[in-house]
């Protein structure tokens, strides 16, 4: 708060001195985009930074992708929501790119642009069945679960099944095995969409498989993650005793990896000795070197699914170097399920006008400055484009890699501005020309102030049920509530 | 949030009203080495609650030890923490930019300090599992990395000295390579 006054009386006295300042537009108001944005508000007084989201809400993945059990992760909206009431900066949510406004006029707009619109869609496997009832991607699951007006319809099935088989053992796929598994008095208490929580009362799920191609020394997740999953109540963990036996390949990866170390260190001691599981557990399997083959189609409905082939895998590869690579072995096993979530990354979507790096899912970049041409001979700078986050860098680390991430885009911006290419000599409409082309548009744009109408609305809500906040999960809940 | 941070300023109040007969307080024989101009009235101002709530609680408002914070660009700035504060906390009082995106609340690791001398981070207190699976996630962690919302201000650690560490070059010169999500 100390911050915010001062940063507020020199935009002042700044503004007063220059009549046009240097006008960027930050696309997405996830991590990355708030970051990039709180960085160059510090960095350089005379500019004004507007966030666009596609969403009438803030946050991204904070909102929409941090499990409703994390209310710590979610405190850095305390952060952002500081930026957004910078004078300098503005939010205008449901605004989208490549719809309400193409990625030209965008730049016509503005001095220059920053991309960091995240990764909204999913890779897949490319395996037969992908499209049976009953196959989600994690992105879809946790989008349900945490109320993203896109996915509030999804309703997977957790009522016709016993079982459910998350594909990957990354922290997305700890999070979704602790949201099927956890007692669901500890959900009712969190923030999660209403619609999710009386789904998830209701379901029959008590197994559930986390599947990995590898073996314990190469599980994505992390220990906090783990740990807190190895700890849910009344839960019998299992694991095979022989896929904990580690070779010299193994010892080698944990001992250049503190997390990779940490975390075999708390698989190998997940399953006490001698232990036998209480008749009625719910049931956690990790299962190791398996790949998926194919989804299989039910007996009893068509159209769904019925289970999930593993192909066994072996690591091969002990190269201090290179990453020890699971490779099928030709021995099938099924799983039955009803449910099987696909929790292998995500990836961010192209549009017009923008160069996209189809094999990556990224926008090819150097450093943030977005290029036109990554063949090394060719490659042009798009002066004025610039990228952040899982757009620039793919869909991997924590919310705090997103500072490094901004820390280095920024570095770009200010270069640019330090050596005239961004300048406010070629004054830009900024925001009121992009307000004027939306109002033309009959786009409603959705101001902070609406935003906090929704932030407000949804604690109030929140209040009546004992929860820290009841989401808005439809479009049009949230649409009105922003235009009351 | 709040209420947490309290309850934790609290047991380390009491923590420190305990052990505090048995220590000479190192501060007084140090010349005191004055804060920023601008910084300290606005510490004045903003005093918190939770140090409200210290001095109210006894005698031990008056001890404070010296800490130094090197940013950056090695640049050093000198405060004094009073016993009982976390070193995010003073490090945000004293204007100094450490980041802390979970507020304290060991939900993240970006205000990763180092601490610059093995002998003082031996005098801390061990990390705790949950301190150590966020310090798993931090950048340019060391042997004698620490989160700075874990280290309280003790007597015994005057004349402390934390390194911010530098961002960028990790993340973009030394090869970095992101961490699983």
């Amino acid at each position: 708060m100390v911050n915010f006054g001062k940063i507020k009386l020199i935009s002042r006295s700044f503004t007063t001195l220059s009549s046009a300042p240097l006008r960027i537009c930050v696309v997405g108001s996830g991590p990355a985009g708030f970051y990039t944005a709180e960085k160059i508000l510090k960095a350089h007084e005379g500019v004004e930074v507007d966030i666009i989201d596609r969403l009438p809400t803030p946050f991204g993945l904070v909102r929409s992708g941090v499990a409703p059990d994390h209310p710590e992760t979610k405190i850095v909206t305390n952060q952002f929501s500081r930026v957004a009431q910078n004078d300098r900066c503005s939010f205008f949510g449901n605004v989208y790119l490549g719809s309400s406004i193409s990625l030209p006029e965008l730049r016509e707009m503005y001095n220059a642009v920053v991309l960091a619109y995240g990764s909204e869609s999913d890779r897949s496997l490319g395996i037969p069945g992908e499209e049976l009832a009953g196959v989600h991607a994690a992105r879809e699951f946790v989008w349900w679960y945490n109320g993203h007006p896109d996915c509030r319809n999804l309703s997977p099935d957790l009522k016709n099944t016993d079982t459910a088989v998350i594909l990957g053992q990354g922290n997305v796929a700890l999070d979704i095995a602790r949201i099927l598994l956890r007692p669901t008095e500890e959900l009712a208490k969190t923030d999660i969409a209403s619609h999710a929580l009386a789904a998830l009362e209701e379901s029959s799920i008590r197994k559930v498989y986390l599947v990995g191609r590898r073996g314990p020394v190469q599980a994505a997740c992390t220990a906090k993650e783990l740990r807190e999953v190895l700890g849910i109540k009344n839960l019998a963990v299992h694991i095979q005793q022989a896929d904990l036996v580690t070779k010299p390949a193994d010892e080698i990866e944990m001992k250049n990896n503190r997390i990779r170390r940490r975390v075999y260190e708390l698989l190998s001691k997940a399953v006490p000795p001698g232990h036998t599981p209480v008749l009625g557990q719910r049931e956690l399997h990790f299962v190791f070197f398996r790949k998926p083959d194919k989804f299989l189609e039910s007996d009893d409905r068509s159209g769904h699914l019925g289970g999930v082939r593993l192909e066994k895998t072996v690591l091969k590869g002990d190269d201090e170097l290179v990453n020890q690579v699971a490779v099928g072995t030709g021995v099938y096993e099924d799983i039955s399920c009803g449910l099987a979530l696909k929790s292998i990354g995500y990836k961010s979507v192209a549009i017009d006008d923008l160069p996209f790096d189809n094999y990556k899912g990224i926008v090819p970049n150097v450093g943030g400055r977005v290029v036109t041409d990554s063949l090394q001979d060719h490659m042009q700078i798009e002066t004025g484009l610039y990228v952040c986050g899982w757009l620039k860098r793919g869909p991997t680390g924590i919310i705090a890699t997103n500072l490094y991430c901004a820390e280095e885009t920024l570095a770009c911006i200010s270069d640019d501005i330090n050596k005239g290419l961004l300048t406010s000599n070629s004054p830009k409409p900024g925001r009121e020309g992009l307000l004027q082309l939306l109002d033309s548009r009959n786009t409603k744009v959705v101001s902070l102030d609406a935003w906090k109408k929704i932030d407000t609305e949804e604690i109030r809500l929140g209040h009546i049920k004992n929860k820290p906040r009841e989401k808005l999960t439809t479009w049009e809940d949230l649409l009105k509530v922003a235009s009351e | 949030m709040f209420i947490s941070r309290f309850y934790r300023q609290g047991a380390h109040t009491i923590k420190s009203l305990i052990k505090a007969p048995a220590f000479i307080p190192k501060t007084s024989h140090i010349p005191v080495v004055h804060n920023r101009h601008l910084p300290a009235l606005r510490h004045e101002s903003f005093c918190s609650g939770a140090a409200k709530q210290d001095s109210e609680e006894g005698n031990q408002e008056n001890q404070k030890i010296n800490v130094t914070f090197v940013d950056k660009d090695g640049e050093e700035t000198h405060i004094k923490v009073p016993v009982g504060m976390s070193m995010l906390e003073a490090a945000h009082e004293n204007d100094i930019e450490l980041e802390g995106a979970c507020e304290g609340s060991l939900a993240c690791s970006t205000c990763h300090v180092i601490v610059m001398d093995m002998a003082q981070y031996n005098k801390l207190p061990d990390p705790t599992d949950e301190e150590n699976d966020m310090l798993d996630l931090a950048f340019g962690l060391t042997e004698t990395s620490r989160l700075g919302c874990q280290i309280i201000a003790e007597p015994e650690l005057d004349g402390l000295h934390l390194a911010i560490p530098s961002a960028t070059r990790n993340f973009a010169v030394d090869g970095f390579k992101p961490k699983p999500h």
